[in-house]
């Protein structure tokens, strides 16, 4: 049965390649590179030391805005689950700010915090931190409270309570919303970076725009893609290890 | 309302109270943020001035055009996921990954290929808004409960007949969420490619707006578009909410 | 009442229902052979253990399901892939449909026949009147209980005036008292209709005071391994447990059936009490 799914992966995915390769042929290089020489290209960029500075520059401002959003939005998240009251106040209005479009408020977090880097972590914070939020209230809520009541028959301390009844009773849950969060956060940097700034791969995709550098521009985005796609798919091994201990 | 509606009021009141206080006293710069009351009159003034009615409407014809192609597309394209068996077998895994690309990468390239108008615009808005249509439409052909076709059959209702009488209306709601998400996420797309790169729309007028250091109409701006999406996102859940209360247990 | 008077309503002949194996498994015999004449007019029901073919049974018959070998009437004519006109059916679990008002429920039949808009409202007030839900014609199901709704279930089937009426453990989901109301519901429904009746239910109880006729059906695959007449008069309800015959009935169906029950667990029979 994997193996089947593999096949069909393994199928959908040369598909998606060919069908690459075609549009190139229709359409001419002015305007696309065909598969290989953009794998090619990609490559060769990651090696070259030029690129490391934006490259690393995006990384950083990606991991930042990811601790922050983790951080806050997990224990935000947990201190108000926790607090019945606070929950039932503040969840309903968490998730109507979450429809807010975030883009809308990216020219005033330019305006707070200038051109530089915390301009970018910001705004990708900004995107992951409600809804790990969102999920956390929601993980501690919905802890079955049978769990809690046999923890105390059971005469656990708060602490083994906690470790023992909670923790892992809450997790699972958490973890979806932190894969969450880390597309949100991944999004709400690449934006940060696409305007009006000065260093990271965002930006040098928009250099490679006017230049009409196809290659460059192609290359780029598959190196985003790929990122994206990576750790997504590892995380979502993670979330389903997770879920299938609790099932 | 509840006695919790009222404090969620009052928090965002209260908020909204202490923003003006500390514009006002100056511990929040003029160049950083003008006071909310300004802000509210900004949007005013630009909305009754009809200065931006051509970038208003650039911008709402294409987030009208982006929500049409992502809802229509999405729906098929969930349908036929749901169909046919080994299309569900490929592409479901994919699907619940979608969500990891954030679709905006794209724009430069598809600036390249279309040149610097809408169509570039609308294909991202598409690519954010089309998914989750579609995820929503499977889960709710998924969710119809077998029992109804049967009594479709005992009734004999034929099979089209049965597609607009029973199937539709019982997979409703989730095809709704579909659409919230397909609107949210339109809006979402063309603003964002507005302001990286755009000739013209509300998200270009903000951009430019904030490049010639004008505060006062680029908040302006950005409350009238908040005010829009807000507008948009509440009716559809309000109805949405209603649709489900109607069918709770 | 002698069986010479009495006609046919639906004839089962030799009916079995194989479900192919799959994945190298054998297939599984889930009902048959089945013979069985349903009389016009009358109240059958059919009891068994969990997992007989009951339900299956009633989906063959329905023509919502096809034989694997035998034969199917109703009303003279074979019945093979499509419900037949006359039939209706109320199923085990709630299928009221959650969008539409109770009176929108009852009339979804009628808007398939071509019946114009006043005979369409006419037909579905009686009915929703008929089935005591007068007052909450306007409602939704949910706002409902689980017996109103298996009541909105049958009032749906009602309006398209069947002569035969399946009925597939339509109360297992209700509580005690209300079955037994239920039950009596039944049949002044039967009385007042004159449809025939087939009720699939797992309660003795529940077949021997309401039915005509009572099949008790063995565990998988299911065959009828006897058919209790009651002798019960037209004019009953739920209080005819008081006759002695109620618990002769009960016990003799208890007696056909508790090793097939016990089968369909997965027990053998073990030297108990005598």
């Amino acid at each position: 049965m994997k193996a089947r799914q593999a096949l069909y992966t393994a199928g959908f995915i040369a598909a998606l390649l060919i069908l690459w390769q075609v549009i190139f042929l229709a359409f001419g290089q002015r305007v696309l590179t065909p598969p290989w020489a953009t794998f090619a290209n990609a490559w060769n960029m990651l090696k070259m030391p030029d690129y490391w500075p934006d490259i690393g520059e995006s990384i950083r401002a990606f991991l930042i805005a990811l601790l922050i959003a983790f951080g806050l939005g997990t224990l935000g998240g947990i201190l108000i689950g926790t607090w019945r009251a606070c929950s039932e106040v503040l969840e309903p209005l968490l998730v109507n700010i979450n429809t807010v479009p975030k883009v809308a408020l990216y020219p005033v977090i330019l305006l707070i915090f200038g051109l530089g880097i915390w301009a970018k972590v910001v705004f990708g914070a900004l995107h992951g931190v409600i809804p790990i939020m969102i999920s956390s209230i929601g993980a501690v809520r919905n802890v079955n409270p049978i769990y809690v009541r046999c923890g105390r028959t059971m005469h656990l301390t708060r602490w083994q309570m906690l470790r023992r009844v909670w923790v892992p009773a809450c997790i699972p849950e958490i973890f979806s919303g932190l894969r969450l969060g880390f597309s949100l956060t991944l999004l709400g940097t690449i934006f940060g970076e696409f305007f009006a700034s000065q260093k990271g791969v965002g930006f040098l995709l928009m250099n490679a725009i006017d230049l009409r550098n196809i290659p460059t521009i192609m290359s780029l985005i598959l190196i985003l893609v790929l990122f994206a796609v990576l750790s997504n798919s590892a995380l979502l091994a993670v979330d389903r290890k997770l879920h299938r201990r609790q099932a | 309302m509840t006695r919790y509606g009222w404090m969620r009021i009052g928090i965002v009141a209260a908020a909204g109270l202490i923003l003006e206080i500390l514009c006002r006293t100056n511990v929040i710069p003029r160049l950083i943020m003008i006071p909310p009351s300004e802000m509210l009159a900004s949007a005013w003034k630009i909305l009754a001035s009809g200065e931006i009615k051509g970038d208003l409407y650039f911008s709402l014809i294409n987030i009208a055009i982006a929500i049409g192609l992502s809802v229509v597309g999405g729906f098929l394209t969930g349908l036929a996921i749901y169909s046919v068996p080994l299309l569900r077998a490929t592409l479901e895994p994919f699907l619940t990954s979608y969500s990891a690309v954030p679709p905006i990468v794209f724009y430069p390239m598809l600036i390249v290929i279309f040149g610097l108008n809408r169509i570039p615009q609308i294909i991202i808005a598409v690519m954010f808004g089309l998914v989750p249509m579609a995820i929503n439409t499977i889960n709710g052909l998924y969710r119809i409960r077998p029992v109804f076709s049967k009594v479709g059959r005992t009734h004999r209702v034929s099979a089209l007949a049965s597609v607009f009488r029973i199937q539709l209306p019982a997979a409703a709601p989730y095809l709704f969420v579909g659409v919230t998400l397909a609107v949210s996420y339109s809006v979402i797309g063309v603003i964002s490619t507005e302001f990286i790169l755009s000739a013209s729309g509300i998200g270009h007028q903000i951009s430019f707006a904030y490049d010639n250091y004008d505060n006062r109409t680029m908040y302006g701006l950005v409350v009238l578009l908040l005010v829009i999406a807000t507008l948009l996102n509440s009716t559809l859940r309000y109805y949405s909410q209603r649709m489900l209360q109607r069918w709770a247990r | 009442m002698p069986d010479a008077t009495r006609t046919v309503h639906a004839r089962v002949e030799g009916v079995t229902r194989v479900y192919p194996g799959r994945g190298g498994q054998p297939p599984v015999n889930a009902l048959g052979p089945i013979d069985l004449d349903l009389y016009k007019g009358e109240f059958l029901s059919i009891v068994g253990p969990s997992g007989c073919g009951k339900s299956t049974f009633l989906e063959l018959l329905a023509g919502l399901a096809e034989p694997t070998k035998g034969t199917i009437e109703f009303e003279g004519r074979a019945v093979r892939g499509q419900v037949p006109d006359g039939v209706g059916v109320v199923f085990q679990e709630d299928s009221s449909f959650p969008w539409l008002t109770i009176q929108d429920n009852v009339a979804f039949g009628l808007e398939n026949e071509g019946v114009d808009p006043a005979e369409i409202k006419r037909r579905a007030d009686f009915a929703v009147r008929f089935m005591g839900l007068a007052d909450f014609a306007k409602s939704y199901p949910a706002q409902l209980s689980g017996g109103m709704r298996q009541r909105v279930c049958i009032a749906r089937t009602l309006v398209l005036q069947p002569r035969l009426i399946l009925l597939d453990e339509p109360f297992a989901a209700l509580d005690q008292q209300t079955r037994l109301l239920m039950g009596d519901e039944l049949l002044r429904l039967w009385r007042e209709t004159g449809a025939t009746i087939l009720l699939i239910t797992h309660a003795l109880d529940e077949a021997a005071m309401l039915s005509d006729r009572v099949a008790a059906m063995s565990a998988r695959p299911g065959r009828l391994l006897e058919i209790i007449p009651t002798g019960w008069p037209v004019a009953r309800d739920s209080r005819i447990v008081e006759d002695a015959r109620f618990g002769a009935i009960t016990a003799r169906l208890w007696t056909i059936l508790r090793d097939e029950s016990m089968k369909a667990i997965g027990r053998t029979e073990s030297k108990g009490p005598a």
